[in-house]
């Protein structure tokens, strides 16, 4: 009972809680420009916007993509704040994103196919970090599976602080962020036009935005974990690392895949890597 | 008793009668009828074996013995027949077919090769084996039939040996089931060869210069792998405190005893599942017809090379030379992944592919953990069929749009939908939770972490280019330009019987994993470890669901479309005739055209090879020095 | 309906515009006017525009980009001319080249003169278009409903 109460939870309140967040996201950058930005409820605005547009499609299949992408996304989600399998999470969220890059290639348009190859980069760029993080928690805990992450008694940050650094480093990658919003990039920039969203419009484009509300708020939770111990340090750690991405954003010019790939992976195998042969040869 | 001689003798059958008759017609049948057969008698092993324990049966006849003696013989002369083609670089063949050959009658004529208890067995590896082999073997028979005929259509100047072809195609499905059944390891030595020498004949089918040195190359190989194992057969008759040459017992006999012979039995596999530094051939290979890349060089015969390491992972578990092995497989896994992005060419995809998942079974089972056995399991089910499916679409899409470039695959929904359509179920059953392979890469992570994290870390970063061009290729066959449409040339009828008889099973096999995991998988793992693993009921109540999603969604877009309005896309404004063609540079209309990224710059061949060589030998060196001491 | 009011996306094309116009457009961006607090943002894509904002008349080579342009946005729309040059030509509409200002072409709805267009009149501008777009927005709920039943 407690699961669907979970779930529901997460479907309801994440995505509300996803669009404040990504709200906080433009207030903040504006206030680092010297400006004022948008009132905070403004996603939904926009959201609410594009609903009411009469979409306009390419082909007759992209609008199905971009369903999978949303459902996959919300089912990813919910797997994770359900307590369930990190793995199986981190596999689901890899599906969730595939969807997307086969709506953006069934257009056959320059620019969406160069942003789905870029976005095809940019997940073998974050891939290894997600899952040595994965396999540093469950070290630690003895358990892939959230609900035991979660419930750890210590904090995770303490003996996981190389596997923490890599992904914040990834999270910028994932959350679309300066220097490494190579795919897409929200609303204000412009990348390859819109690179893997260009042919999206009206509803199709409101679901891309609300999954990407949906997935930052996992992607929180998942940083959440490494300071679970104490839920208002980790609540407090989780703002805190958003708003060092924003600064991040703000700070940074767009970067090549190149330099993506090689510095996610050498930070990976620098920081990560050596922090679980750490682990694995220090603690039982 | 009774299924195992058949599935041994009866291919021989239509293999001599194959090789005599040229009338298609009665070809057809006969393929048909065997294939049948053999599917019959495959799955009867199944049903009346599939249990928990595993059964031996004695054969006592000299005369067996001395049949295997003679054909061991015949085989190394016909081989050093064929090795007339030879170059310089390549002298080293007839060197090593004489060794082994050496080798071989001095056992015999020493005497003191041990008595054999039991010649023959069954278990439930053995029978998952059998039915890969009885099932996709004659599948991918039956497809060949319509493959040879427009192969040899499309190569009017190519000689055609399609006698020969079939009487090659029995005879391997015979050694196969010879390799899977046989615990006589002078025997399984026997059927291994010759499986050595399907290839090596398959490989040089187009009498093409590139043909002939890669069939020797392939030969050359697997023979340095066969001298691992004929020196295996030596050790175990005149260097253990207990000769035996029964699987079985070796298996039993622990690491103290039995390391040094299974490390070089390992070895073996290693050269035929094309594990670096062995893995060019398996490349080289991909010059055979299709259904010889399907059968031998994916579903098949390179399993042989992980079956035989699997059977040895008990020793191997544990041990620091296992670990070696096993990180034999992880950097194969992790190099062909990187270098499999820099390919266009559809079969040079899928061998490295293929080369990257058997490095993963590799990896496992040098773990040799239950959990890992498990893994390495499952994964040997689903890629033989994913992979076996893939390479047989890949030769009918390229007779029919005279391609196997990827590049040329664009819009193949649209363009060809059945078979578009079936390359997506194999290429999502390759990679795509909730299919198969994912399922084995999760219980992958999870053993290899339990047993050595470095394994695990190598995993991680190997699957991350896995996703990356199994991804592009699927895009590329659902990129369509609007003024794309549906090509009218149907598929031959054997060809698509094959390909939906693979394509069901693979969808299916997803959905009844759990199913396959407890009958066939867990009992055998229970026998020889004594505890198993299963997937929990969480974790199945996922998969389910992701799976119901990714069947039900589509067809909820199939039975309510959306009348959408439709506009270009986005070129800059420049659009001149819709979405297709735009207006370039000094007033010049330019083609849409679209191209996927190989990073050959950074993945090539070129680049990575040598430094794949270097890793893959060091690591084998290191295997055997650390058993040595 | 209110929302097109609450998050107008804009679309800039400069059709052959000066440059003055463009300039002051992208003013209108910067900090100092700030147009993000109504939710303005610049895509530069029509699809997931709602305001096209053209400045520089029609000629030869841009009558096809603008129609394209035009075409491929999503309804509701709404077009503003910006500058003289968009309105009617400006001081080039006599040239051989020149056919005129963009409703040449396309429908607009709102003419932003002005040789350049101050920032505060295109602002001023692009909230009429704002009206505009909500009319419109209301006239096609009325049609979908219509449709529907």
């Amino acid at each position: 009972m407690t699961k669907i109460a979970l779930v529901l939870a997460y479907v309801i309140g994440g995505g509300v809680l996803g669009g404040l967040l990504s709200g906080f996201d433009r207030i903040l950058t504006a206030r680092m420009q010297s400006r004022k930005g948008p009132p905070l409820l403004q996603p939904f605005f926009d959201v609410l916007k594009l609903m009411d547009k009469r979409t306009v499609v390419v082909n007759n299949y992209q609008t199905f993509y971009v369903a999978c992408f949303l459902i996959f996304i919300v089912l990813t989600g919910s797997l994770f704040f359900v307590g369930g399998d990190l793995l199986l999470t981190i596999f689901a969220l890899t599906v969730a994103g595939i969807f997307l890059v086969l709506g953006a290639y069934s257009s056959h348009s320059p620019y969406s196919t160069i942003g789905a190859e870029r976005e095809l980069l940019q997940m073998m760029a974050y891939e290894p970090a997600l899952l040595i993080a994965a396999l540093g928690m469950y070290w630690v805990t003895k358990s892939f599976h959230v609900s035991a992450i979660v419930s750890y008694s210590h904090p995770l940050i303490a003996v996981l602080p190389g596997i923490f650094i890599s992904v914040l480093f990834i999270l910028t990658i994932k959350l679309r962020k300066s220097p490494f919003d190579l795919s897409t990039s929200h609303h204000a920039h412009q990348e390859l036009v819109k690179g893997l969203t260009t042919e999206f419009s009206g509803s199709s484009l409101a679901m891309i935005e609300v999954a990407h509300w949906y997935e930052n708020i996992m992607l929180m939770g998942f940083v959440y974990l490494f300071f679970a111990s104490s839920p208002i340090i980790g609540i407090a750690a989780t703002i805190l690392v958003y708003i060092l991405e924003v600064l991040i954003d703000n700070m940074y010019a767009r970067l090549t895949w190149q330099f993506t790939i090689v510095s996610s992976w050498t930070v990976t195998a620098g920081l990560a890597v050596t922090n679980l042969m750490a682990i694995t040869l220090l603690l039982k | 008793m009774n299924q195992i001689s058949f599935l041994l003798l009866f291919p021989l059958a239509p293999a001599l009668l194959l090789a005599f008759i040229s009338n298609q017609i009665v070809r057809n049948l006969i393929v048909w009828v065997s294939s049948l057969a053999l599917i019959f008698v495959s799955l009867s092993l199944a049903t009346a074996h599939l249990g928990t324990s595993p059964e031996f049966f004695s054969v006592d006849s000299p005369v067996l013995e001395k049949l295997f003696f003679a054909g061991e013989i015949i085989l190394s002369l016909y081989l050093l027949w064929r090795c007339r083609g030879i170059n310089k670089k390549e002298s080293y063949i007839p060197v090593l077919i004489i060794l082994q050959a050496g080798i071989g009658i001095f056992l015999e004529l020493s005497g003191k090769l041990p008595k054999v208890e039991n010649a023959f067995y069954v278990d439930n590896l053995s029978i998952i084996m059998a039915l890969i082999i009885g099932i996709i073997g004659t599948i991918i028979c039956i497809y060949s039939l319509g493959y040879m005929k427009e192969y040899h259509e499309h190569h009017k100047e190519m000689k055609e040996n399609s006698r020969g072809f079939f009487f090659i195609f029995f005879l391997f499905l015979s050694a196969m089931f010879g390799v899977v059944l046989c615990n006589n390891l002078v025997w399984l030595f026997f059927f291994w060869e010759v499986t050595t020498l399907c290839s090596f004949w398959m490989i040089g089918y187009s009498k093409t210069e590139e043909a002939k040195r890669n069939s020797y190359l392939a030969l050359g190989m697997n023979l340095i792998g066969g001298l691992g194992f004929s020196i295996a057969l030596v050790y175990l008759t005149f260097f253990t405190k207990a000769p035996t040459i029964e699987l079985d017992k070796l298996i039993h006999a622990g690491s103290a005893l039995a390391l040094i012979p299974a490390c070089l039995i390992c070895f073996a596999g290693l050269a035929k599942s094309a594990q670096l530094p062995f893995s060019s051939w398996l490349l080289g290979a991909m010059v055979a017809p299709t259904p010889v890349s399907a059968l031998l060089h994916s579903s098949t015969m390179v399993k042989a090379g992980v079956f035989i390491i699997i059977k040895m992972a008990p020793i191997l578990q544990h041990t620091t030379a296992g670990l070696f092995l096993a990180g034999v497989g992880g950097v194969t896994f992790l190099m062909a992944s990187l270098m499999a992005v820099s390919q266009s060419n559809a079969k040079r995809v899928l061998a490295y592919s293929t080369i990257a998942n058997l490095g993963l079974i590799v990896t496992c089972a040098g773990v040799g953990t239950y959990e890992a056995i498990w893994a390495a399991l499952l994964l040997v089910v689903f890629h033989a069929l994913a992979k076996g499916l893939l390479f047989l679409t890949v030769g009918t899409v390229e007779h029919k749009i005279g391609s196997r470039d990827i590049e040329d695959m664009e819009g193949l929904i649209v363009l060809k939908p059945f078979l578009g359509v079936v390359m997506l179920i194999g290429i999502a059953g390759m990679f795509l939770a909730p299919f198969g392979m994912l399922i084995s890469k999760w219980a992958c992570l999870k053993a290899l972490m339990d047993a050595s994290p470095i394994l695990a870390v190598l995993l991680a970063y190997g699957s991350a280019p896995t996703l990356f061009f199994w991804s592009k290729w699927m895009g590329k066959i659902l990129s369509v330009s609007s003024n794309a449409v549906t090509m009218e040339s149907p598929v031959d009828t054997n060809e698509a019987t094959a390909l939906t008889s693979l394509a069901i099973p693979t969808v299916l096999t997803c959905l009844l994993f759990p199913l396959i995991a407890s009958v066939a998988i867990e009992p055998y793992i229970s026998n020889l470890y004594g505890q198993t693993m299963s997937l929990s009921r969480g974790n199945m109540l996922i998969m389910t669901i992701m799976l119901g999603l990714i069947i039900l969604v589509p067809l909820g877009f199939v039975f309510y479309p959306r009348k959408q309005k439709h506009v270009s896309s986005y070129l800059a404004g420049a659009n001149v005739s819709g979405s297709t063609s735009f207006l370039g540079a000094m007033g010049v209309v330019k083609d849409v055209a679209t191209r996927n990224y190989y990073l050959s710059a950074a993945f090539g061949e070129a680049k990575l090879s040598k430094a794949s060589v270097i890793l893959g030998g060091a690591l084998i060196l290191g295997m055997f020095v650390v058993v040595i001491i | 309906m209110a929302y097109f009011k609450k998050s107008p996306w804009i679309f800039h094309y400069d059709a052959s515009s000066c440059n003055g116009c463009d300039i002051e457009v992208l003013a209108c961006l910067t900090p100092l006017y700030d147009i993000e607090r109504f939710g303005i943002i610049n895509t530069g894509n029509a699809k997931h525009a709602d305001i096209f904002l053209v400045t520089g008349s029609v000629n030869e080579q841009n009558r096809s980009v603008i129609k394209n342009l035009y075409d491929q946005m999503a309804d509701p729309k709404v077009v503003v001319a910006i500058g003289i040059c968009a309105t009617s030509g400006g001081i080039f509409r006599t040239c051989y080249n020149v056919q005129g200002g963009i409703d040449k072409l396309i429908p607009v709805d709102v003419y932003v003169p002005g040789c350049a267009a101050r920032p505060e009149s295109i602002i001023d501008g692009v909230v009429k278009a704002l009206g505009v777009l909500e009319q419109k927005a209301m006239a096609l709920k009325h049609e979908q409903l219509v449709e529907s039943v």
